[in-house]
Formats: C-alpha cells, structure tokens, sequence
C-alpha cells in the first residue's frame, strides 16, 4: 500500500513536461559513488488490514492499565483523559497542520496557544508561558538555559527530590551549555531550605519539584525563598493536577514554572509524545525559548493572534537564540488545553481532592510503613514493603495489579520502598485489594 | 471570535469525575492554593463549539495543499491514527515492567532496524524528541566521542553552509561549540575552495542539510567527507531533507556519520499545528557506545532496555521517547515496506514537475534540476512591480493554498521555498501553477490587489510590530487591553516563515 496519487499516464506528462527520459534521470546530480543499488532491506509492504492486525498483535503484547489495577505513577500517571479531548485531536486542521507561520491561514491554531498559555498563567500564577517544550525533562534543561544567560552564573541545584529523569536530562545538556550541576540531598523525603540556600550561593537557579518524586510536599514557599536570598532564580517543578488545591509557584516567589503535561489531557501513551510546560515572570520573556503567541490587530483593526518576540528564535537569529526549539508539542498542549477547559477551576480542585482523599485512604489500608512518615503528600507516597521491592511487584502483578514503582530504580538504597500513585480513577476497592495483595 | 475565557460564565462546567465521601486531608496552609486558577468554566456544548470554530480557521493538509519547504507536508494516513490509540499502546504506562511492555519494545526495536537501514548506519536511538533536539544530542555525540579519544578542548568548531536551517547554529551554540560558516558556489553547492581553508584539527565536525534546503543535492559530497575525514572531524546530517532520497542514497554511504531523522516529516507523524515531533538518530560503530540511555537490545525473543552503557551521554527527554510518533511512523514505513523509494521517487518527480513549469515565470537561482523541493526567487515581480515574496505568499491564500516558506534560504533574495511532497496530485500540481502564473499576471495588471491580499481570511495582514512591543501574551481578563482601540498597520516582518 503507498500513499501515492500519480497514475502512469500522470507520471509520463510529467516526466515530458520536464524535458527528461525517466524519474532515473532525475538523480542524475547525486555521484554514482553514493548512489545506492538494489533494494532496501525492508519486510514487504502490508495493506491496511494487514497493518492493523500487525499492530494488534504488537499492542496485543503490553500490559496496560485497562488491564491491570494501576498504582503505577513516578513522572506518568492514569488520570482520565474526557472524550472532548480525543474529538478535537482528531481534527484534520489541527492535527495536519504545521507552525502557523501564516497567520491569516492559521488564527484557529494561534487562538488555541494563546488560551493555552493564558491557562499555563493561571495554573502556575506567572506572568508568560511559552507555547510547550518537549516534555517535564527538558523543560527543565531549558530553565537552567534562561537562568545562566539572566544571572550571568554557571551553577545550577537540584533538589535529590527531584524526578531523577528529569535531573538525567539536565546533567546530559549542562556540559554544552556550559553548566556545572550541584545537587542537594533530602532530609526526611524533602530539602532542607537552609541546605539548599547554602548550595544556592553563586547558583543560576535552583530547581525543585512540589509535590517532589516521593510525593511529599515540600516547604516550597522556604525553598524559593533561600534561592532567592542567594540570588539564585527559584524554579519549580509542578504537577497540573495539584494546582487546583496546592499554591500557584507565581504565590510563593519563584521565577520560573514548569512541569510534565501529561496528567493533564494526555495518555500515557509509554512515556509520550507529552508536552513539557513552562511560565515565568515577565521580566525573562525575552529570554525564553520556543514559540509564543501575542495578540495584535490585523489590518483593519480585527483582533489577531500571530507568533511574536520572534527574535529570540532560531530562525531569526541562528546561533544567538535563546534555544534551538522548532517543532514542539502543540497537539499535545491543545489535548491540556480542552482538558483544563473541560475541568474548570472548580473540577480541577476537585480532582485534586479526590486524589488526595484516596491517596490519605489508601496509606492507612495499606497498613504499610510510610519511608516518610512525618510528610504530608498529594497523590503519591511511599511505603517500605518489607522485601524487596521488585518481589512485590511481581507478586501483586501475578493478581492483576501494578502497585507502584520501586525507589530502588533510582535511589539504591532503597531496596524495599514502593512508591504509590492514587489517581480518581482507583477506587476503594481497588484500594482494599492492593493491600490485601501486599499483605499477602 | 471570542476567547474561551470571555465566553467562560461563573458556576457551568464541563467535567463530571468520581467523587468519594472519604476526608480529604488538609493541605498545610502556607502551601494550599489562595486564589483558583481562572480556569474556563463552561458546558461541552460550547466547549466543542469553541474548538470546532477554531479548527474552521485553521488550515492543515486535510484542508488543502501545503507546500510550506522543508516541512514535508505530506498527507497523513488515517490507519495510524487509529494503530495509535489502541489501548496497548496508548494506556500503557512506561515504567511498566519490561514483560509487561513486549510489544512496545519490540515496535522500536523493528523501527531502529529500518532506520539503520535506510540511514545506511548501524545504530539508532529513538530518544530524541524532534529535530532540532537530535541535532543537539549529536553534537553532545561528537564532544563525548572527542573527549574520550582524549582532545575533549582542541576541537571547537563545527563548519555550517549559509544556506543551513536555523535550528544548526542555535544547536552548536547550545552544545558549547562555536560556528565556522561556509559559503556556497555558483552551483549550489558547499564552496569547496572556501571549504579546504576552514577545516583543521580544530574542527570538530560539520552538519549539512543534503539535498540542502535548496533543494539540491551536493554534487562534491565525496570530497566533502573525505577533507573532514581526513581531518580527523566528523560529518552531522541534518535529515530534514531526507524525503528526497530514501533508498536512493543512504547517508552513511556518503560519508556521514550521524544522521536525525524527521519523522513528522519524513514518516507522516502528522505535524499537529507545531508538533509533536521525533528526531531519532543513526549513527556509525564508533559513536553507538555515546548513544542515549536505555537502548532498546533484542536478547533472543524477548526485548529488553539496557542502562548498562557506561560511556553514554546520558538521557535527552523522558523514557525512551515519543512513542506514539513511533508507532505512527513504524505503521506508515511498514504500509511502503522497500517502496520508500518510490515515495521518494515521487516526490522529486512532483518538485521536479512544478519547477520545470514556475521556473520561467520566477526566478531561479540555480539552474539545476531539483530534489524534492526549490527554491524560487520573486526578486523581478519585486522590482518590476513591486510585488515582494511576502505578497505571492499572502495572495496565494486567495486560491486556497498554504503559502510555501519565504525568505529562506538567506542567500536567496525574495526566496519562495517550495516542497509539494509525493502524496499530491498532478491536478492539484497543475492549479497551483495555475495560481502562481495568475500572481505573476496580476503583478503586472492588478498589483494592489495582490499588496491587500489575503481577502475573505478570518483575518488581514496583522500588525507584526505591534504584537513585539506590546507582548500581550496572555489573556488579562478585566484587565486586558483594548488594541484594536490603538492604531494598526499590516507591519509584517520580512523574516522567514516556514522551515
């Protein structure tokens, strides 16, 4: 099967049209020395059924949280995605179109980024959101970017509560962007402010996630506040879901914002394509990457929207941008747009709610040792199962159900810790089964 | 048309979620939410009304052709859509245990395989999460590859024709290297004399677009390869362009030894107003042990993630990357199997086809035939009429096309960058040129009407200096201001759009 529209007698008028013998003869600058002969080492082409039933097989192979009772969270998590969702992805002009660089062609599209962003604001009480980067990893590799370059400073913080993934990323970009990475262990499952204010000193920012990768809530508003004394940009890492019942990092002083979209308006879909959010004050505008949207006025005084600040970018100015970022995850950061519509200020909250009554429930059923026990948490804690950690997964799998994530994968000292995820869609029996499966 | 928030009336919602009557803890006061997001609140009727209107003002390939070069807006099959969203691969969480995700990984093991092979290289990670992201991982590639050969400071400087995309010098600064430009000759090709005098063992490497964002495919590639080489450097290929030459020229054969892939170009991940993407890389022997981590290793049967990489990088983006644009692709490769060549084909025809008939009425820089894709220049109807690229784009929208890219490349004056993609139609081919003579015409005739186009759009020319000064970037609700109360002009930027 191809996707091809020319017939034969097509291809010949073309082929006179432009004055030569054959489609062969259209190759003829490439030097024969890099030409390749023969056919490529491909399976056969399959028709439509056939590709359908050769996916299904390969779906078929997975595990996924329809089939299995999901405590499964760590960065990715199974909250429901509405249905308005899914019908306005399908949308052949969103999902087929490109950058609106043509305004005139695309003020749908540059409506919906302008809504985003707005939503990005209001979620992490900034100022200026961009119009999405890749994913919650490297969004953080971009913050540490604007602060060197806002600072003038090469050192950046991490809290250790951090998503490891995410602070994986940052080590992997520091040496090109020429930054060294300083990391701050936990106390007790959160940082310590007077800690992190030590290691702020001389710092370009400081980065912490709230609620952090074990769940615990971290004394942000003391954190941003340390980096701030040292001069450092306070940055925090936040879930979209929490911001309905946690304080917006805008409230407690931070610099910049931002976040994995995933749980909001996006499936798991095995770690992506997601979008990666990001909000500042807007005194760093000029310093972010990627695209952004702005209004303005058409011609005849219309209201329109329009890419603007272009000149940060990298097709205006090459190797001065403020980041390589063309392609983004626009899609994916319409999907969180219609969501966070979809909930509204007050299903949001909501859903926070929720989560966090089942999370509170499901620490008490488990009847588990909390790792730590003195936090308060959102919707993800950890418990010490007495055994080895992938041994209770494994078990509790067996019955149908995933139980978390096993801490030792990043912390290695942590050989018996499961961190739990309670999403709205667990309920009380899924709860009570997983206990009694862990006490088995 | 109104913003969902001015539509937005305190007390509707849209959302319906499980409610549990267990407590809900307190969150510590200084760390609970004061004032709620103003989020929108409003009823699923007019929520899918808001987006279903904003979709009639948005032109995508299902709407139209969209010739917008070096983009490769070709049509996306709707299969992939639904292969997508199977629940195994759209519900499934990535940290499930490797068991449990046999399919998944199997799916990228296979897709490596094929880009391997169509890259001509042995190794592949899927990991990075576009293009330009690629680009960067490569580059971080070359430092790591130099730093364990033990010259991690001598190498500096990594050579970029001027006809390169923008993304290669943001992405050169970004990895700590400084940019060495090169020029292009009468042919369009890299200078090769310009060239010899800027390589040295202070080069680490070079990336080139081939076919460049010309369209034209190097002719001197062998010597290229063989003066970086020799050199001691390494050659970057930027696979934006590699929609002209599957299974027609591998660019390991030429001489590359990293490679990114489009595959919302190249392999029809639709591109989704702006993205996702995918970037995956190829890359030679000696550079596999820098790639990303996890890389994704058959054992047997089974698949299986390998962290055990002690000279990588590191990690580039969440997880083992976009997957659901790897599946897209993987479905979209599987439906040509070795016919990748005829997609290619196909596409260079079509190019080929509308240059042979524009290039008398425009300008062409480079008499050369093309790849799958040109370049023209609208620099007479500029001085004969004064009739500008940025004018040809805005009136081609009169006959419901998306305009091409426009001033790029840099060192083309009043470029007009045109890619059709195999996917198209002769008929549709044909009135597009049809299109463009009537411009050329209407240059001549008519030149106003071609300076106020686009007529009947939701919107006219915008006011492009106005949205800089003023950055409203953000509805402010009872504050926002008013700017259509102050004067508005069509201040459009002669600055790239498209690419």
């Amino acid at each position: 099967m191809s996707y091809l529209s020319l017939t034969e007698r097509d291809r010949d008028e073309m082929l006179a049209a432009i004055g030569v013998e054959s489609i062969e003869e259209l190759f003829r600058d490439i030097p024969p020395g890099v030409r390749f002969h023969g056919e490529l080492d491909l399976e056969p082409p399959l028709s439509e059924p056939e590709i359908v039933t050769h996916l299904e097989e390969l779906a078929g192979r997975n595990v996924h949280t329809g089939q299995e009772v999901s405590f499964l969270g760590a960065g990715v998590y199974d909250h429901y995605v509405p249905a308005v969702v899914d019908a306005v992805l399908q949308r052949g002009e969103f999902l087929t179109g490109y950058t609106p660089y043509q305004p005139e062609m695309s003020q749908g599209v540059l409506q919906a980024i302008f809504e985003y962003q707005t939503a990005i604001c209001e979620l992490t009480g900034m100022e200026v959101s961009n119009a999405s980067g890749y994913d919650g990893t490297t969004v953080a590799a971009d913050a540490c970017y604007v602060a060197k370059h806002v600072t003038g400073r090469s050192r950046v913080v991490l809290a250790e509560t951090l998503n490891p993934q995410v602070r994986q990323v940052v080590k992997t970009f520091a040496p090109g962007f020429g930054l060294e990475v300083v990391e701050v262990p936990h106390r007790d499952g959160v940082t310590d402010p007077d800690e992190l204010a030590e290691a702020a000193r001389d710092a370009a920012c400081v980065i912490f996630q709230q609620p952090n990768f074990f769940g615990c809530l971290e004394p942000a508003p003391d954190l941003a506040a340390a980096a701030t004394d040292a001069g450092a940009l306070p940055v925090a890492h936040v879930d979209p879901v929490s911001l309905g019942v946690l304080e917006a990092p805008g409230a407690y002083g931070c610099a910049i914002a931002i976040g994995e979209g995933q749980a909001a308006g996006n499936y798991q879909s095995f770690g992506g394509p997601h979008y990666g959010f990001m909000a500042a004050r807007s005194e760093y505008v000029r310093r972010m990457p990627g695209r952004i949207v702005g209004e303005t006025t058409d011609v005849e005084g219309r209201r329109a929207y329009v890419l603007t600040l272009q000149t940060r970018e990298q097709h205006i100015r090459r190797e001065k941008a403020t980041s390589n970022i063309t392609t983004n995850q626009t899609l994916l950061a319409l999907a969180g747009l219609v969501h966070l519509s979809w909930l509204g200020p007050q299903g949001l909250r909501e859903q926070g709610e929720t989560c966090m009554a089942l999370a509170a429930y499901a620490k008490e059923r488990l009847g588990l040792p909390l790792l730590f026990p003195d936090q308060a948490t959102f919707k993800e804690f950890a418990i010490r199962v007495g055994r080895s950690a992938a041994d209770a997964i494994r078990a509790a799998r067996a019955q149908g159900i995933h139980p978390g994530y096993a801490l030792r994968r990043d912390y290695p000292e942590m050989e018996d810790a499961l961190l739990v995820c309670v999403t709205e869609k667990r309920t009380r029996e899924d709860i009570d089964r997983l206990a009694e499966v862990l006490a088995a | 048309m109104k913003l969902i928030y001015e539509r937005s009336q305190e007390g509707r919602r849209a959302s319906s979620l499980p409610r549990t009557d267990l407590p809900v803890p307190e969150v510590p006061e200084e760390l609970r939410r004061e004032r709620p997001p103003r989020l929108p609140e409003i009823a699923e009727p007019e929520l899918v009304r808001h987006f279903t209107r904003l979709t009639t003002r948005t032109f995508g390939v299902d709407t139209g052709f969209y010739p917008l070069g070096s983009c490769t807006m070709k049509h996306n099959p709707r299969v992939n859509e639904r292969v997508v969203n199977l629940p195994g691969f759209r519900d499934l969480h990535p940290l499930q245990e490797e068991d449990g995700a046999q399919g998944a990984l199997e799916l990228m093991w296979r897709l490596q395989e094929i880009l391997a092979e169509v890259a001509g290289l042995p190794a592949v990670s899927l990991q990075p999460a576009a293009g330009s992201q690629g680009e960067l991982t490569g580059l971080l590639l070359m430092r790591a590859y130099f730093a364990d050969r033990g010259e991690p400071d001598a190498r500096r400087k990594i050579v970029i024709p001027d006809t390169a995309h923008g993304t290669n010098p943001a992405s050169v600064t970004m990895a700590g290297y400084e940019v060495t430009p090169v020029q292009t000759d009468a042919r369009g090709n890299i200078d090769v004399e310009d060239l010899r005098g800027k390589v040295d063992e202070h080069t680490a490497g070079l990336m080139l677009t081939n076919p460049s964002t010309l369209g034209l495919f190097d002719e001197n590639i062998e010597e290229i390869a063989e003066i970086f080489h020799s050199a001691g450097a390494l050659m970057y290929y930027d696979g934006a362009n590699l929609n002209a030459v599957c299974g027609i020229s591998r660019p390991g054969d030429m001489g590359f030894d990293i490679v990114h892939f489009n595959l919302h170009k190249t392999f029809s991940q639709p591109h989704g107003g702006g993205g996702p993407g995918g970037g995956p890389i190829a890359v030679r022997e000696r550079l596999e042990p820098f790639l990303p981590v996890p890389a994704i290793v058959r054992d047997g049967d089974a698949f299986r993630l390998d962290y055990d990489r002690p000279k990588t990088i590191g990690k580039v983006r969440g997880f083992c990357g976009p997957f659901g644009v790897f599946v897209r692709s993987y479905a979209f490769i599987r439906s040509y199997g070795p016919g990748l060549r005829e997609m290619s084909e196909v596409a260079v025809l079509n190019a080929n086809y509308l240059l042979a008939r524009l290039k008398d009425a425009y300008e062409l820089p480079f008499e050369r035939l093309c790849m799958h894709e040109f370049v023209l220049s609208a620099r007479r109807l500029k001085r004969e009429h004064g009739i500008t690229a940025l004018d040809v784009a805005k009136r081609l929208m009169d006959h419901d096309f998306h305009p091409p890219t426009i001033y790029f490349p840099l060192n083309v004056p009043e470029a007009l960058m045109i890619e059709p993609t195999e996917t198209e139609a002769k008929e549709t081919l044909d009135d597009f040129v049809e299109a463009m003579l009537e411009i050329v015409r209407d240059a001549a005739e008519r030149p106003e009407l071609i300076k106020e186009a686009p007529h009947g759009r939701p919107v006219g020319r915008v006011d492009e200096v106005k949205a800089a000064k003023r950055a409203v970037v953000r509805y402010l609700f009872e504050d926002h201001p008013d700017l259509s109360a102050e004067p508005s002009r069509a201040r459009e930027l002669e600055a790239q759009k498209g690419a």
